[in-house]
């Protein structure tokens, strides 16, 4: 039988077949282009359209940005140097550096301190971007803005530790209170700071902040891109909390709560944010007497805080209302409290569906920061546009300056994307 | 409108509560400061430098009221003021003086309640456009796109002499000098018009000045001078007198290297002397200590100095003395006498 069948087939592979290698235009780099950049006619003449156009942009940028000068004094130094030739004037970065990170009156040899502040700022904000860290770390994150102010605006450190105590009192007196009564707590609490600062306001003598550790630096002589910074950190920052307060209040039941919120809101989103800050800077002069002003730094933050934590509530209010009704019922057959409910349930999942719109209005107040200069506060772009192209050497040099401050802008606003990125992959549980 | 109504009473009575607070000079000289308005920077007229300090034509105005009043050319608090901010500023009292190339107006004098002390600067608008569009007329212009500055007198007059040419244009708006310096270059506008100060200061810092013209009319008067608030006298004669001290000076030939000499004692000529305080008592008069022009002399140097310095021909701007020279030499350059 088997012989019969060995006679039958000729040839009979006692091994496999090595695997061939796939076809050429099959495999790597060859591939990748193929399907990707040349896939139809079309798609390959848009390739090579794009490529050139790339080639084009290139072909002046990098001459451009690699012959650049760094060393000159001046932009006609620069001129004289180049002949003719097409390169960059970065010099005009160098020799006005600090300008542009710290404004132009800012005192040098205490640069140091908004850099410690800026270190510290990474410190501070780490524990509440990245919730693996450990909780300790938020007291620190608590006492941060004291001891930012006192580095950045120096003076007496008195001031920051009285503001400190009467938070820390207010504290205290809303958690002895809060379980007889909520509002017993919350005006007690308000009380109580108030109490603080006044008494212990003028328990703080007069010169206390001329002979002090840091020397003072008013607020008219912060600018740079530091301003940019500190008006974003500070903004962002206070707009959220005062921006959930919104929303929740605008869906209260009490009509009055509601009422102010909804008016609140709309007003200032129906009101551009340059005419807020021309009210802060130019209307409220005249309210206040002139010897008594309120800080201009602090009107402005005051007023971006209002109008980006509008924004922030109608974010927030859209992530309230996408929750099915099955939660808030759900939180309440549990027998939660108000506070307990949006604590526990509603809220956590109403601010992650939010994240998205609420990172694109962070991203966007940043950028507003450059609007204060036009009420004549220098901060980069009002430096830029003022006292750098105003001064006889640089008169002229513009792709350099608003380069640079595009790229530091960049910088700042591509990583708060991707950290909003990192946090919705890392919230995501929906899909596991 | 019953918003705008009360809005106007409380502006009115800030206004009034400004009006009736102590006189500028005594609260100056407690503060120990002079808070002085100036641009966010205007190429030789007011700019900081590299190191922060500021430095121009108008600086120097106010500088030299800080030395008359306080005896120290440092102690000023320099206010950056944009077109939109400047009056406000000064009529809500955050600067004691404005010195930020205004041109004295008749609605700016009256209605908005300021006094203009003087003139330290005798501009008129111009037009610059580029040698290659081949016009030598400003009456040639018609149809052109005109960059212009928004909020200023410019904007005005150049509606004005378009209008009575009856002639077109296109304005073309902008924010400050540097955006219109860059426009102008992209080509975004044929014609740029601005006082012709500073398009002279402008035309200086291109790549190729040579490829620019100013053409020859000039259409409007811009005299530039220092302004108070209305009210306040005393404090008004102190910035007025500084300024003709620094005008005077150069008249007599009072300079900050001959100064020392001049003032240690009396001389022959007896304005000099009343000038500089060896003879007289006009710092009394004005509550000043009695060497308080020689101070403000010695800040920055007489009028004449201080142009040099900083707008005149030794400087890349090179402005010529025209009418800022002193009547003497044929300009419009006059001061009082100080008797």
């Amino acid at each position: 039988m088997s012989d019969t069948h060995a006679e039958t087939v000729a040839f009979v592979q006692d091994t496999t077949i090595p695997p061939a290698p796939p076809p050429a235009a099959e495999t790597g780099i060859v591939k990748w282009l193929r399907e990707n950049l040349f896939a139809t006619p079309v798609n390959g003449l848009l390739t090579i359209a794009a490529l050139y156009l790339i080639y084009l942009v290139l072909n002046v940028s990098l001459p451009w940005i690699f012959g650049g000068l760094w060393t000159t004094t001046s932009l006609a130094e620069c001129r004289e140097i180049l002949q003719g030739k097409s390169a960059a004037c970065f010099s005009v970065l160098t020799e006005r550096w600090n300008q542009l990170l710290y404004g132009f009156k800012y005192p040098a040899e205490e640069y140091w301190r908004p850099n410690v502040a800026f270190v510290l700022l990474f410190v501070a904000a780490a524990p509440v971007l990245f919730f693996d860290l450990p909780r300790k770390l938020l007291i620190f994150t608590g006492l941060y803005p004291f001891i930012a102010y006192w580095l950045i605006w120096g003076g007496s450190a008195l001031i920051p530790i009285v503001a400190l105590l009467g938070i820390l009192g207010g504290g205290l007196v809303y958690k002895q209170f809060v379980k007889t009564s909520f509002a017993a707590g919350f005006f007690g609490a308000i009380v109580t700071a108030f109490v603080i600062w006044i008494v212990a306001g003028m328990l703080i003598p007069e010169n206390a902040s001329e002979n002090a550790m840091l020397p003072a630096v008013p607020s008219r002589d912060l600018g740079g891109f530091m301003l940019n910074m500190m008006l974003g950190v500070t903004c962002v920052s206070l707009s959220l909390p005062i921006g959930i307060a919104l929303a929740l209040g605008r869906q209260s039941d009490m009509p009055l709560i509601k009422w102010i919120c909804v008016i609140f809101i709309e007003f200032i989103r129906g009101v551009p944010l340059i005419t807020l800050l021309f009210v802060a800077s130019v209307m409220l002069a005249y309210f206040f007497p002139p010897d008594s002003t309120v800080d201009l730094f602090l009107r402005v933050v005051i007023m971006i805080t209002m109008f980006s934590s509008a924004y922030i509530a109608e974010v927030i209010r859209g992530g309230l209302a996408a929750l099915p009704k099955g939660q808030y019922e759900g939180a309440d057959s549990l027998g939660l409290d108000y506070a307990q409910a949006m604590q526990l349930i509603i809220l956590p999942q109403a601010l992650k569906i939010s994240i998205p719109g609420i990172v694109n209005v962070a991203v966007g107040l940043f950028k507003d920061t450059t609007l204060v200069s036009v009420i004549s506060m220098f901060d980069l772009v009002g430096m830029i546009r003022g006292p750098i192209l105003a001064s006889t050497e640089w008169n002229g040099v513009y792709w350099e300056l608003l380069g640079f401050a595009a790229l530091l802008f960049f910088v700042v606003c591509y990583g708060i994307s991707q950290y909003s990125q990192w946090l919705e992959r890392r919230l995501a549980t929906d899909h596991r | 409108m019953k918003k705008s109504v009360f809005f106007g009473a409380l502006t009115l009575a800030g206004l009034g509560a400004g009006v009736a607070a102590a006189g500028t000079l005594d609260d100056v000289k407690a503060r120990g400061k002079l808070n002085c308005g100036v641009t966010t920077g205007l190429v030789g007229f007011a700019a900081p430098d590299a190191n922060g300090k500021w430095e121009g034509f108008d600086v120097g105005v106010c500088r030299a009221v800080a030395a008359a009043v306080l005896g120290d050319a440092t102690a000023v608090e320099f206010v950056p003021t944009t077109g939109k901010t400047r009056f406000t500023a000064l009529a809500s009292g955050e600067i004691d003086m404005l010195a930020r190339n205004t041109t004295w107006t008749f609605s700016r004098d009256v209605d908005l309640k300021f006094t203009f002390v003087g003139v330290n600067y005798y501009d008129g608008q111009g037009f610059m456009v580029p040698k290659d569009l081949g016009v030598s007329s400003a009456k040639e212009l018609d149809g052109a796109t005109v960059c212009i500055q928004t909020g200023t007198t410019t904007e005005l007059n150049l509606a004005d002499f378009f209008r009575a040419n009856n002639i077109s244009y296109e304005p073309v708006p902008i924010e400050t000098n540097a955006e219109a310096q860059q426009q102008y270059l992209a080509g975004a506008c044929d014609v740029y018009t601005t006082d012709a100060s500073g398009l002279a200061a402008t035309r200086a810092t291109f790549e190729d000045p040579a490829g620019h013209v100013l053409l020859p009319e000039i259409i409007s008067k811009e005299p530039l001078g220092p302004l108070v608030r209305h009210g306040d006298n005393e404090w008004e004669d102190v910035v007025r007198w500084t300024l003709n001290a620094l005008i005077t000076a150069e008249e007599l030939g009072v300079t900050s290297t001959n100064i020392a000499d001049m003032g240690a004692a009396a001389g022959s000529n007896p304005e000099v002397n009343r000038l500089l305080g060896t003879e007289g008592n006009l710092g009394e008069m004005l509550g000043l200590p009695a060497d308080w022009a020689k101070n403000a002399i010695m800040a920055g140097g007489n009028y004449g100095e201080l142009f040099e310095k900083n707008i005149g021909e030794s400087t890349s701007i090179g402005l010529a003395r025209g009418l800022n020279a002193q009547w003497t030499d044929g300009g419009l350059i006059y001061s009082p006498p100080f008797r």
